[in-house]
Order: structure tokens, then C-alpha cells, then sequence
């Protein structure tokens, strides 16, 4: 056995502090993302039209947008910080292919959005109309591309590609940038994280919006702050779904286990059912207590398998299927997991035997490991797991997170298009559930953007690196007392950071747009 | 031309309103806790702080993956 329990306060700790910063840290990222884009409208339509109001427009939400961004910036650093202490395992293994995307997001988030944020706040009456709007789209993109590689590199952990281990240093090392750039995770990860902001906004902007309605102020800015809006968001929405498809159908490929989790499906098959709700509890029939038996379930028939492969009939894999080994749809084996744990002793008692044949100089010794090595890599993080259950995520909570995201998300487009509806015809004020509607979804938004992260991260556990990396592996031995010291201060501060933000911007809000009546 | 940028930052933070003042010292302070308390006192590079070439490094993480308890 490679690993006992005495590090599960230490893992356990470390996780929560990772989970507790990440989770403040995208308080105030989709907002950022989406409503740069919304300002970027705005400004164009004021330049193009000459209509001020559009201008006021601009500068209320522009406001509210550095508020935002003023808070939140730089608290991502902490996450990097907490790379280098807690997890100095992991930093060094995934080494260049993590550290290249993240130094290219520093780089550009300092120079594109520092530049021209300065200009876009600083330059009214300064620089021409022109400058100042390609300034405030450059903030957009400066964003969106900093988030991009972000996304690269956390896509990266989830389906580890372009890369190739280096026995000697112990790190991945980096053989093809465009295979980890383009890699279909990759891809989804970013589409589907940036339209969700985009909605995130779109519920931000047309909810505020409605506070001015219900308080009978500044209705003109309010109806086209709605307008926009509800038009950005329908479009943010149905895209953010769209791009969901795509990222079920990668995870179905490339993350089978977290796909059953996200279902709560212990046995799968062909023509798998969609469990549209249901309450997992324990089944003392089943082999372990991380398997939930699903009651007061409502199926939607063969669903599942059309998620995954847009295929009624597709073969999905249940978590027992994966436990056992299986044969996926694209006609892929997979060994058990009690294989694939001794392909992975395998891998890592070879990659010792490599290192001291290397050292002693027996050549003939060192390239036979190194062969052994090679062939039993892609299961190199098995061979740290005690048990095949090991390798299950919390069901419960991946299975509700996915289903309060999906059902919110399904709230967001009644939202949209009900407020666009009644905006177009000005009856928005008329039917007061509707801002109270919008005034609602504010805080569901963010609701299901941080149940978006928790389907992803904690149903990818015990994964730190998919397959190659479980997390008690990842951690630093270091004082668990000083994880958790360092978690209460993270948490102290950033709440006082999201109450000082709260503050602030609820004071804005209350002034309102300047020059509007 | 850098005349005009240094205008442009100067004039900005001189006539900044009042809440554009309280968020530059919420981020002083917030960068100042970040970098002063955490980075170097709180949250050192572990394997920076305990080893000094790559080779070390190497062998630790080596270590780690191979002996892991």
C-alpha cells in the first residue's frame, strides 16, 4: 500500500483551502468576462448611434464593472501561491505544460488589461471616441484570453495530452503546445465557462436593471439595460447549453467515471435513461457506501446515451461497468480497476528500478524499465489508490450540483426570453413577478456557475491529473495546523473582500446612473 | 507620446471620485496582505524554500512518487 490515512486531515485541509479560494476567486471572474463584452456593446452602439443614453449606459455599467474587477483582481495569485505550498508534488510534476499557459495569461492579463483598462476609466474627453471604444473592446479580449489559458491548463489536468513524461526529472514535459491548445477539452472547458459568464452578466445587468423598475427610477436606461440584456443573455444561454452538449460528450470520453457520478449510475448499458431527479442513498446490496442506490427516480429513456454520444442507443458505462472493466462506445477495452492498479505498481516500481539503473550506469537494465514504464504510464495514478473505490467521487454532490446547474440554466432561458418578450412590447414594468424574477436569478447565477466548477472538480476526484495524479499524492507534507491556519486567513479575507465589494457596489447601484432622469 | 500616457494616468488618479478612491486602497491593501503576509511568511514555494537546485528538487518529488507512505 502506498498511502494510509494519516494524510487525509493534511489532503483533506488542503483541498478545502484550494476549494474555499477557487470558489471566492470566481465570485467575481464571470462577471468580469461577460459584462467587459456588454460595456464593449454599449460603448459601439453609443459611437455608431450618438444616442447618450447608450453613453450613460456605458459608464453606470462601467462602473460596476471596476468595482468588480478592482476586488477580484489578483486574488487568482493565491491559488498560485497555494500551488507552490500544498501542492509542491503536483507543481513540479505537470512543471512547463501547467506553468506555460499560466505565464502567458500573467503576461497578457498585465499588459492588455492594465493598459487598457487605465485608458477605458481614465480616458473619457482624453483620447478620441474611436481609441476609447477599441480600448474598452481590448479589455474584453485581455480578459477572455487570460481566462482562455486558464482554462487550457485545467483542461490539461482533466485530459492529460501533448505531453511526455520525463523519468529522469519526474516531470511532464510539454511536446506539442496545439494538442493541448485544441484538445477537445480544452475547447469545451473555454466555450462553455465563457458563455456561462456571459449569462452570469446578462442576469447581473438585466437584474439590477429591474431593481431600477420596481423602484420606479431612471426607466428609460433600465428598459434598454433590459433590452440588451435579455437579447445578450438569450444568446449567452442558449450558447452555454450548446457548448454543455459538447462538454458532456467529451466527459462521457475522457472522464467516464465523473459522467457516472454526474448520473448516479451505478449499471450502465445500451440505451442509457437520463435520471432527470432522484434521491441517492445507501444500498447496503451495493459493494460500498460511495455507491448510491438512485430512489423516487424520473427516467427520461435511452437520454443518457444521447448526451453521450448523441446516440440513443450508445453504450454509456455505469461506475460498476468501470469498476469491472468495459468496452466503450468507440469500441475501446478498458481493464478493471484492479488491473489498472497493478499497471500502475507496475509503472511506478519500473520508474525507481529506471532511476537507480540509470544511476549505476546498466544500460540494458534501464532501457528494459523504461519500456515497462512506457507501456503502464497512462495508468501510473492507479498504482497509488488502496481500492478500486477509490477512484469514485462524492455521488450526491456531483449528482445535485449537475441538476441545480442544468435546472437554473433552464431557468435563465425563461428568464430571457420572458423579459425580452415584454421589454419589446414595454410591458416589462406591468407584470412586477418578472423583476422580481430577475432580481432572483442574480444570485442563481453565480448559484450555478459555482455548481458548474463542483460537477467538474469534485467529480473528478480522486484525480489531480486524470489517471496519472490522485490527489493525496499532489500535497506537500506539511503541517496540517498551518493548512488550516492559512485557511481560516483566506477566508477572513476574501470575505471581507466580498463584503467590501457587496458595499460598494450596492452604493453605486443606489446613485444610479449620472445624467439619467 | 509618453508625455500624453503619463497625462492620462496622472490626471486620472487626481480627479478620481471618492469609491474610485476606496477600491485603490482596498487593492494596496489587499496586495500588500497578498504578497507581505502570504507569499513570503504564509506560503512559500515549498521546494524553493527547502532546496536549492532542480536535481534536489527532482529527487524529492522522486522520492515522493516512488516511496509515497
Amino acid at each position: 500500500m502506498l498511502l494510509d490515512l494519516t494524510t487525509t486531515t493534511l489532503v483533506e485541509w488542503s483541498r478545502w483551502q484550494f476549494a474555499m479560494t477557487a470558489i471566492y476567486h470566481y465570485m467575481f471572474v464571470p462577471l468580469t468576462l461577460g459584462l467587459a463584452l456588454m460595456l464593449a456593446i454599449m460603448e459601439t452602439m453609443w459611437v455608431k448611434t450618438g444616442d447618450k443614453s447608450w453613453l450613460n449606459a456605458t459608464k453606470f455599467w462601467m462602473k460596476l464593472f471596476g468595482i468588480n474587477f478592482a476586488i477580484g483582481v489578483a486574488t487568482g495569485l493565491i491559488l498560485e501561491f497555494q500551488f507552490g505550498t500544498n501542492w509542491s508534488n503536483y507543481s513540479w510534476f505537470v512543471g512547463d505544460i501547467f506553468g506555460a499557459p499560466l505565464a502567458i495569461e500573467g503576461i497578457i492579463a498585465f499588459f492588455l488589461e492594465s493598459t487598457f483598462v487605465a485608458v477605458m476609466f481614465f480616458g473619457w474627453n482624453k483620447v478620441s471616441k474611436r481609441f476609447h471604444l477599441v480600448s474598452t473592446w481590448m479589455v474584453f479580449v485581455g480578459a477572455n484570453i487570460s481566462a482562455l489559458w486558464i482554462l487550457v491548463a485545467n483542461a490539461w489536468m482533466q485530459n492529460p495530452v501533448g505531453m511526455e513524461f520525463n523519468p529522469i526529472t519526474a516531470r511532464n514535459e510539454m511536446d506539442n503546445f496545439w494538442a493541448i491548445l485544441f484538445s477537445p477539452t480544452a475547447i469545451s472547458k473555454f466555450t462553455h465557462t465563457v458563455t456561462s459568464a456571459y449569462t452570469l452578466s446578462a442576469c447581473f445587468v438585466v437584474g439590477v436593471s429591474s431593481w431600477f423598475i420596481l423602484k420606479k427610477r431612471n426607466l428609460e436606461f433600465a428598459r434598454k439595460s433590459i433590452m440588451l440584456a435579455s437579447v445578450f443573455g438569450l444568446i449567452s444561454i442558449i450558447l452555454t447549453i450548446y457548448t454543455g452538449d459538447s462538454s458532456a460528450q467529451d466527459v462521457t470520453k475522457t472522464q467516464p467515471m465523473k459522467f457516472a457520478a454526474m448520473e448516479g449510475l451505478n449499471e450502465g448499458g445500451r440505451g442509457a435513461a437520463f435520471t432527470v431527479i432522484g434521491l441517492p442513498v445507501n444500498d447496503p446490496s451495493l459493494p460500498t457506501d460511495k455507491m448510491k442506490k438512485m430512489e423516487y427516480a424520473i427516467h427520461v429513456p435511452k437520454m443518457l446515451s444521447f448526451l453521450g454520444y448523441h446516440d440513443f442507443n450508445a453504450y454509456i458505462p455505469g461506475i460498476q461497468n468501470i469498476l469491472d472493466g468495459y468496452t466503450s462506445q468507440s469500441g475501446v477495452t478498458y481493464p478493471s480497476l484492479e488491473q489498472r492498479m497493478a499497471n500502475g505498481r507496475t509503472a511506478i516500481d519500473a520508474l525507481k528500478t529506471y532511476k537507480q539503473a540509470v544511476k549505476e550506469e546498466n544500460q540494458i537494465l534501464a532501457d528494459s524499465t523504461l519500456q515497462v514504464f512506457k507501456a503502464n504510464y497512462s495508468d501510473f495514478g492507479y498504482g497509488y489508490l488502496n481500492s478500486p473505490y477509490d477512484a469514485i467521487p462524492h455521488v450526491p454532490l456531483v449528482f445535485y450540483s449537475f441538476r441545480i446547474m442544468v435546472g437554473l440554466g433552464m431557468l435563465f432561458v425563461l428568464l430571457f426570453a420572458v423579459s425580452l418578450w415584454y421589454a419589446k412590447k414595454r410591458k416589462f414594468e406591468k407584470f412586477k413577478l418578472i423583476p422580481y424574477l430577475a432580481l432572483f436569478c442574480v444570485p442563481m447565477a453565480y448559484i450555478a456557475s459555482q455548481c458548474g466548477w463542483i460537477v467538474a472538480e469534485v467529480g473528478r476526484q480522486p484525480w489531480v491529473v486524470q489517471d496519472l495524479m490522485p490527489t493525496n499524492v499532489a500535497v506537500t507534507k506539511i503541517a496540517s495546523n498551518w493548512v488550516i491556519t492559512t485557511f481560516w486567513m483566506f477566508a477572513i479575507l476574501f470575505t471581507i473582500l466580498l463584503i467590501a465589494e457587496l458595499k460598494i457596489m450596492f452604493h453605486q447601484i443606489k446613485k444610479g446612473p449620472e445624467t439619467d432622469n | 507620446m509618453l508625455k500624453k500616457a503619463w497625462y492620462l494616468y496622472y490626471d486620472g488618479f487626481k480627479n478620481m471620485p471618492r469609491w474610485g478612491r476606496t477600491l485603490w486602497l482596498i487593492i494596496i491593501i489587499k496586495l500588500s496582505i497578498m504578497f507581505l503576509v502570504f507569499k513570503l511568511w504564509l506560503m512559500p514555494n515549498f521546494l524553493n524554500s527547502q532546496y536549492d537546485s532542480a536535481e534536489e528538487k527532482s529527487d524529492h518529488v522522486f522520492k515522493e512518487l516512488t516511496t509515497k507512505p
